[in-house]
């Protein structure tokens, strides 16, 4: 076991994998002598050269058009996008190609891709590096949207993306890069995607959430349970396409009550979705309306204002205490 | 033009496969063979001599006002580091060594043109306007800073890198359309962004339709860590424009006086109705990308030492100074005049309360929607339990 931060388990994960498989390379803006602007590809170029990590152009449409043919020719690209706000230049060779090749071809060719890209606010920065899209990526179907929260399932389901068969978009919460360290097992397996994991049993609400939301969420949790003599239930999504109603599904059954906590605006979000699931599979075990903590419709604010219009400890536990009163 | 150093670029030399001589005989020797000459043009040298029988015509007055511009540029870059380093604002990417680029060819426009800048350009939004304390509040995540009275024509700073070139074109087409027939519009973007396809459209859209836009290059060398070789294997970015049909120079981007020249002449052809330009500016990056970026991993030091004395500023006043233009009791004055200046633009940031919370839900639309005042309501109910809360 080694204690380490998200950024370190990252790292580990691309280097065990590039060190497993030759085929698996990494591209991207300042990926290799620099290491990535957040050193997450940090000393692999030293390790598996320039041609296994490639400091590209500057052209994000160029990097995962590239990485397309790369994947259809046997190689598993690991692309980075510097961060998720300059990733909608690439936004059309994903929906055009790499979601489809497998349909068009009918199983024929296949595009084993993983675009990592930083995203989410709470960290001081400029326009364009704040924002949390991740519904822009799950709205395009062929696509797998995953998004870790700790070291360890950053690690693991990262490994997993890169061994998967299809493009995985793996957002990285850049505001738990470096927010705490766990320990981290050195023989670390695959965590299978399209699964929720329940961090914690409970039996009177479930709450919803995932990537940098975990960490208010979570202790709003525990607030409410020192506070209350309450059970919660806290599920970490971590795959957020496709979606594991299983999941979702059982425990709302069994609590008949949730909140769900997202960062990114409201509307259209994942948060709209698990609602819908509910209302598709646990319905009438409901006691009372599915509560969603949310940033809001607004153009995400430059950083003055940003900490007003993420979602909160505060906000999260009313949400759960309104919930469980209700 | 004027032309101290002509270079001439062959485009035939590529990479082995097939040899040149293997390949001349497909050629279709009737047409003419793709050999080019890329101009690179200097008009004082390091010392601030002037190397070249063709001065600028530009009086004493705004010699005077463009090297005072380029010393208010390098004061507020110094106090932003600090500022940044102090904790007082946020990330800021620097503009050291690039104030002859900047103030030089926004010395060359006039009213009725329009300034597309990046990040890089400072001293160019100072002279169009821009109050000194906006680029803090800027820097300090307040959308406050990103605008200004009297600033329509000055685009604010555009950071995904090289979008603002095809905003350039639709203004340049749109003033054209419109019967402006003294606008044209000035573009500024780094080496960087000539790998984005959005350059390549928009010098082509700017070809095609030959409308008055001047696109600049900052070559400083060095896109973050990526140095120049590996960005693009052109010898020279101006010589992209050929592709395009229109003409490239390239400038000693430490020479304001090249750089006027090369934008007024830009400018000038512009306004004629004769299209597009691109003029690369030779730089280079003194100093971090930006106050979150460390170059010791990927720059080598002795680089940085050359290109530091090439600095444009004391080039400028060396000619001022011969030209008896300027003096030591000149430079004093200045100097009191700038940080006076600056230090007033510091206070008069940091005693900026007026931050309206909600201000985000005012600019989504410019129609209301119930949908966006429910959020906004929310928003601020939320707001009041959390100040409450604690
Ligand atoms: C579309 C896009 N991709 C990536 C980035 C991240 N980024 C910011 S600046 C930069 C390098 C830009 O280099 P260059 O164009 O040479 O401009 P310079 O910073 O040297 O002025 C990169 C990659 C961005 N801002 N926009
Ligand atoms: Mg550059």
């Amino acid at each position: 076991m080694v204690k380490l931060n998200m950024v370190q388990a990252i790292n580990l994960a691309l280097d065990g994998e590039m060190a497993r498989d030759e085929n698996v390379i990494t591209l991207g803006q300042d990926v290799g002598v620099n290491g990535g602007v957040f050193r997450v590809t940090d000393g692999l170029y030293k390790k598996y050269g320039e041609e296994r990590v490639i400091d590209t152009p500057l052209a994000e449409s160029g990097i995962l058009g590239t990485s397309i043919g790369m994947a259809l020719a046997g190689l598993k690209p690991v692309a980075e996008m510097q961060f998720s706000g300059f990733s909608y230049l690439m936004l059309g060779q994903l929906e055009g190609h790499a979601s489809r090749l497998r349909s068009r071809t009918q199983g024929m060719m296949t595009v084993p891709l993983v675009v990592r890209m930083p995203y989410g606010g709470g960290v001081r920065a400029l326009e364009h590096h704040s924002e949390s899209h991740e519904a822009t990526f799950a709205h395009v179907p062929g696509v797998k949207v995953v998004i870790p929260s700790t070291p360890s399932n950053a690690r693991a389901l990262l490994m997993a993306a890169i061994r998967d068969p299809d493009p995985v978009v793996f957002m990285e919460p850049k505001r738990s890069y470096r927010a705490f360290r766990e320990n981290v097992d050195e023989n670390t397996e695959p965590m299978e995607l399209g699964k929720a994991q329940v961090v914690q049993e409970g039996t009177d609400l479930t709450v919803i959430s995932w990537g940098a939301m975990m960490r208010p969420t979570l202790q709003a949790v525990d607030a409410v349970q020192n506070k209350h003599n309450v059970n919660l239930e806290l599920i970490d999504l971590l795959t957020i396409s496709p979606m594991d109603t299983e999941t979702i599904a059982e425990s709302v059954k069994k609590t008949g009550r949730c909140v769900v906590v997202q960062e990114a605006p409201r509307s259209f979000g994942p948060s709209s979705e698990i609602v819908a699931t509910i209302n598709d599979h646990a319905l009438m075990y409901l006691e009372a309306p599915v509560r969603r903590v949310t940033g809001f419709d607004v153009v995400m604010p430059f950083f003055e204002r940003e900490l007003d219009y993420i979602p909160t400890e505060g906000r999260v536990i009313r949400a759960i205490e309104e919930t469980l009163e209700f | 033009m004027k032309t101290t150093d002509k270079k001439a670029v062959k485009s035939a030399k590529k990479s082995s496969t097939p040899p040149e001589s293997a390949a001349a005989g497909s050629f279709d020797l009737s047409k003419p063979s793709p050999v080019f000459t890329i101009t690179h043009m200097q008009i004082l040298d390091e010392q601030g001599n002037i190397n070249h029988v063709d001065e600028p015509d530009l009086k004493p007055e705004k010699l005077k006002q463009l090297y005072e511009a380029m010393v208010l540029a390098r004061a507020v870059d110094d106090r932003l580091l600090k500022l940044q380093r102090q904790g007082r604002i946020g990330t800021v990417p620097l503009c050291k060594g690039h104030e002859a680029i900047n103030c030089a060819s926004t010395l060359a426009m006039n009213d009725d043109d329009w300034f597309v800048g990046s990040y890089r350009d400072q001293g160019g939004r100072l002279m169009r306007g821009e109050p000194i304390e906006n680029a803090m509040l800027y820097y300090n995540g307040c959308e406050e800073g990103a605008t200004f009275p009297g600033g329509e024509r000055t685009l604010p700073v555009s950071i995904i890198i090289g979008a603002q070139l095809l905003h350039a074109v639709g203004i340049a087409y749109a003033a054209r359309l419109r019967g402006e027939t003294n606008t044209a519009v000035v573009c500024h973007f780094g080496d960087g962004a000539t790998s984005e396809g959005d350059f390549h459209e928009a010098l082509n859209f700017a070809s095609v339709w030959q409308v008055p836009v001047v696109f600049i290059c900052t070559n400083n060398q060095w896109a973050i860590s990526l140095p120049r070789e590996k960005q693009t294997r052109s010898q020279t970015i101006a010589q992209k424009a050929i592709a395009y049909e229109m003409p490239g120079v390239q400038v000693d981007g430490n020479d304001a006086l090249a750089v006027y020249q090369a934008t007024h002449e830009a400018l000038e052809r512009a306004r004629r109705g004769e299209g597009p330009t691109l003029i690369e500016a030779v730089t280079y990056r003194v100093l971090m990308h930006t106050t979150a970026d460390d170059p010791t991993r990927y720059q080598e030091p002795e680089e940085l030492a050359n290109w530091e004395a090439r600095d444009p500023l004391p080039r400028l006043k060396n000619y001022l100074v011969q030209k008896k233009l300027w003096d030591d009791s000149q430079q004093e004055e200045l100097d009191a005049r700038v940080k006076q200046q600056v230090d007033q633009a510091v206070a008069n940031f940091e005693s900026r309360t007026d931050f309206k919370p909600d201000a985000p839900f005012d600019y989504v639309f410019g129609t209301e929607h119930h949908r966006i005042e429910e959020q906004r309501a929310e928003f601020l109910n939320e707001l009041n339990k959390e100040s409450a809360d604690g």
